[in-house]
């Protein structure tokens, strides 16, 4: 085989990293290179997009595997053993350069690499790893790496993995023990479970060890997260919710990312063979959110599902969890709490700290909340303010729906 | 009228002095002019430290949030921000709670301006691109940006945290920044044409770019509402935006077909794990009261597919579609019009029994809208590796699973309809449908119009063949 270039190992192996949602820079320590010395800074926030592609992803780390070959199976990966895809493999040092030639150029926050399996887990783990100890101690690298963990590697190298690192991750897959099964019969979900109760542990350890001697070394300060499929096997949403929520809990993850299952090149036959389900997608997210952002709990959120477990494609599920729970509502703006003001669809957390600070002035109207709010039209049905109260629910919803329903929904069921 | 004079653009620490030499004056709001001088100030001298007190001018206070409101929108491009941020200072000495209300419209207009420039200077820290210039110890980046507000200034910490040990120096219509290592020098503004034009590195980033975009997953709107198009004039990897775009469609369809001729010969792995899936199928409540779930059965290379509504009571426990009496109907009609029952793939529309219990007898019941759509996942990956070239639906709840919505048998019973693989569907009758009538020759007449139905898909199949 022809020795490919750099530039073409590049296309291949970003490629096949594209399935990989987070690109997050986010929540690590405060780092800068003012000394002179070095490379890089994270400022401890938001972390930064550098780019964003025509699929309106973010693109804020340079991410790429170290190779796409694999000994596994896994029937939803492109870079199964039995795909017939392009392989290629980057040196080491490959990544290394290639990070700095671009952070140099104000292309990227740093690097999130993650790798097929080759030869054996604790091998592919310590190719990974150099990378990372090259980048950080060899050219004092002060920007933001995540590192994807390969669950059956030594937790030695593990643990060396989370001091290099900023976050690190280990990918559940799929939301369901049999999905798992099936579509990656050489993975364990209890392994993977494992592993991340591990990285729990040393997170811990790392963050109270701080607190005892300022040197302690840090361990992965941006945490971790994990990625769950959507669409490649049968779960509905209720299960994919209900299986983050464990998740958030269990392992104190950072990040529940969801990536809607694409249609790969050369896919496996079992998968379904059909557009990604973005919008499902998106409702997750904004479920994910509604648990985040606005204390819900995981049952509320598929309350708000249908029978079939499904979140409804056509409203965010906010909305329709208010829908479903119209005892609730109308809140009165001057005078609820902050808990139930986050549970108004189309008030944002934004919106209700300007609400709670603006309240203590005078009290709101209609109009004032117009001001403070995206778009008063959602938000009116479900409030109370001094010069407003909403007549019927019912005839407020309907100019709400964003989507075109994707179901016909009917009277009398066939 | 009195006349204000600022230093700069940005000069937020002068605008603090003269506003509080007005106020304490009580000149009223309307009675300024604001001027900035064209003086460049010393950035390390100007920047932070209290201001000095002025003689006479006793000093007061503001709320903190204020003045870092005030901070952020006095780099704004709009020219009357000096007035705006000297009213509202007024406003505040006489009333400071004021600054808790968000509804007031010139503390909201002077928020706005200070979140556009906070975006902007997010927007300068992301969308900024060095170009390398001279080689070893002459090495250096320049960049070219355009920024919309007074920002340039703001901005000198971060690049200097983050880039503090190259030599870097950034151009911008109205003012430039040199860093030698050590120090920061102010310069005039530049032109696009005193910037580099290209980076060699500048074609691998474009590959970067151009590989990490999923073509299955298009969102221009998503993009284009994080990456204004003001920025994209001095970004390379913009200019590769439109032919993506372009691809992307026919990429996916690629993608998807490559998929669809690649069977890998793996169909019946592919379809025994897609059945033991099935078996644990929770994604509807009816799995709850059912005994099993009941697959579809038959050779995978079938060209003909039945789909029937939903296993009776007797499949429920065999775990076999078809074998009850509806199915023994079914079998009948099949030997009259010649159509052999071992060489099509029989399944149903849902997987699972749906019943009521009536004293010791479960009672058969007509599976919903939200069943039928929740099984559509497995109903859907069997017939991706099926592929039959023709599927008869028996039944409404069959028809419905086959044509994605819910029609009547009446209506569409003896057309052939395009199904969405582009293969042929017939609907036609469920079997029990026989069952329930008492009246002999009309069942008679009925049956003989079921068989009539699975005569022209025998022929369809020959002449699709």
């Amino acid at each position: 085989m022809a020795q490919l270039d750099t530039r073409e190992k590049l296309a291949i192996l970003a490629d096949a990293a594209k399935y990989d949602a987070s690109c997050a820079s986010s929540g690590t320590a405060k780092r800068s290179s003012r000394d002179g010395k070095g490379l890089g800074s994270t400022d401890g926030g938001m972390g930064i997009c550098h780019a964003y592609a025509p699929d309106g992803r973010c693109i804020s780390l340079l991410k790429i595997l170290l190779t796409n070959s694999c000994i596994f199976d896994c029937h939803y990966c492109i870079n199964r053993k039995s795909s017939n895809v392009r392989r290629a493999r980057f040196t080491v040092d490959e990544v290394v350069q290639l990070t700095l030639a671009f952070y140099r150029r104000n292309y990227i926050e740093g690097l999130f690499l993650s790798s097929g399996i080759i030869r054996s887990s604790d091998y592919t783990m310590e190719q990974i790893v150099e990378v990372a100890r090259r980048l950080r101690e060899d050219h004092q690298f002060r920007g933001y790496i995540h590192l994807k963990t390969i669950p059956d590697a030594d937790p030695e190298l593990v643990h060396q993995a989370g001091l290099y690192a900023d976050r690190l991750s280990i990918n559940v897959e799929l939301p369901t023990a049999s999905g798992l099964k099936r579509l990656a019969p050489e993975k364990s979900g209890v392994r993977i479970e494992g592993a991340m109760g591990d990285l729990k542990g040393a997170i811990e350890d790392g963050q109270d060890a701080r607190k005892h001697y300022r040197s302690a070394p840090k361990f992965a300060p941006a945490g971790q997260s994990t990625q769950m499929i959507v669409g490649a096997d049968s779960a509905n949403d209720a299960e994919i919710i209900g299986s983050a929520s464990r998740l958030y809990d269990q392992f104190r993850l950072r990040r529940v990312y969801y990536s809607a299952f694409s249609p790969i090149p050369d896919a496996s036959t079992i998968l379904p063979l059909k557009r990604p389900p973005l919008i499902r997608e998106h409702r997750l997210y904004q479920s994910d959110w509604m648990m985040r952002f606005y204390g819900f709990a995981a049952h509320e959120v598929t309350a708000a599902a249908g029978d079939d477990g499904m979140l409804p494609l056509d409203m965010d599920p906010k909305l329709a969890w208010a829908l479903k729970f119209r005892g609730v509502f109308p809140v009165d703006i001057n005078r609820a709490p902050k808990e139930m003001l986050l549970r108004v669809p189309g008030l944002g957390t934004k919106a209700v700290a300007a609400i709670l600070s603006s309240r203590r002035t005078h009290a709101l109207r209609l109009g004032d909340v117009a001001r403070l709010a995206v778009s008063l039209k959602k938000i009116r049905p479900f409030i109370v303010a001094a010069d407003w109260r909403p007549v019927a629910l019912a005839d407020c919803v309907f100019p709400l729906l964003e989507a075109k329903s994707t179901a016909q929904l009917e009277l009398f069921a066939a | 009228m009195r006349v204000a004079t600022i230093a700069t653009q940005d000069d937020f620490d002068g605008w603090r002095l003269e506003a509080r030499e007005l106020a304490c004056a009580g000149v009223p709001a309307g009675e300024v002019t604001w001027r900035v001088g064209d003086e460049f100030g010393d950035l390390l001298a100007s920047a932070g430290g209290a201001a000095p007190a002025v003689a006479g001018v006793m000093p007061f206070s503001v709320p903190r949030p204020f003045l870092d409101l005030a901070r952020a929108a006095i780099r704004h491009s709009d020219p009357e921000r000096f007035g705006l941020l000297y009213s509202m200072l007024l406003r505040l000495r006489a009333m400071p709670l004021l600054i808790q209300d968000q509804t007031d419209p010139l503390l909201r207009r002077i928020e706005a301006m200070a979140k556009e420039v906070r975006r902007d200077i997010h927007k300068m820290r992301a969308f900024l691109r060095f170009r390398e210039v001279g080689e070893g110890e002459q090495r250096g980046f320049v960049a070219w940006f355009e920024p919309t507000h007074h920002i340039v200034r703001a901005n000198a910490a971060f690049f200097i945290d983050r880039f503090a040990s190259m030599r870097w120096s950034i151009l911008t219509p109205e003012l430039s920044l040199h860093w030698d290592g050590e120090t920061l020098r102010e310069a005039p503004g530049a032109q696009r044409a005193d910037a580099p034009d290209g980076d060699p590195l500048e074609e691998t980033w474009k590959t970067y770019y151009a590989s990490i975009f999923n073509p299955a997953r298009v969102k221009i709107g998503a993009m284009l509402k994080e990456m204004p198009r003001k920025y994209w004039k001095n970004m390379p990897e913009t200019a590769l935006v439109s032919s993506l775009i372009a691809g992307a469609q026919a990429r996916e369809s690629a993608m998807v077909a490559t998929s669809r001729e690649n069977l890998g010969g793996n169909v019946a792995g592919s379809w025994e794990a897609l059945r033991e899936e099935a078996m644990g199928c929770t994604r509807c409540p009816l799995y709850k009261d059912a005994t099993q779930t009941v697959f579809g059965e038959g050779p995978l290379d079938a060209r003909l597919m039945f789909v029937g509504e939903q296993p009776g009571d007797q499949e429920d426990i065999a775990g076999k579609p078809f074998i009850g009496p509806a199915g023994q109907m079914f079998d009948r009609a099949l030997a009259q019009a010649g159509l052999d029952r071992a060489r099509s793939y029989v399944t149903n529309a849902v997987k699972h029994f749906k019943y009521e219990q009536r004293g010791k007898r479960r009672i058969h019941s007509k599976p919903n809208a939200g069943e039928i759509q929740a099984c559509r996942w497995w109903y859907g990956q069997e017939r991706e590796l099926i592929r039959p070239a023709v599927t008869v639906a028996l039944g409404a709840t069959a028809a419905r699973q086959m044509l994605g919505k819910a029609v009547t048998i009446s209506g569409a019973r003896g057309i052939a309809h395009r199904l969405e693989d582009g293969s042929e569907g017939w609907a036609t009758i469920h079997p029990s449908f026989l069952l329930r009538i008492h009246e002999r020759d009309e069942a008679d007449a009925e049956f003989g119009r079921f068989v009539e139905d699975l005569k022209r898909v025998k022929d369809r199949l020959t002449a699709l063949a």
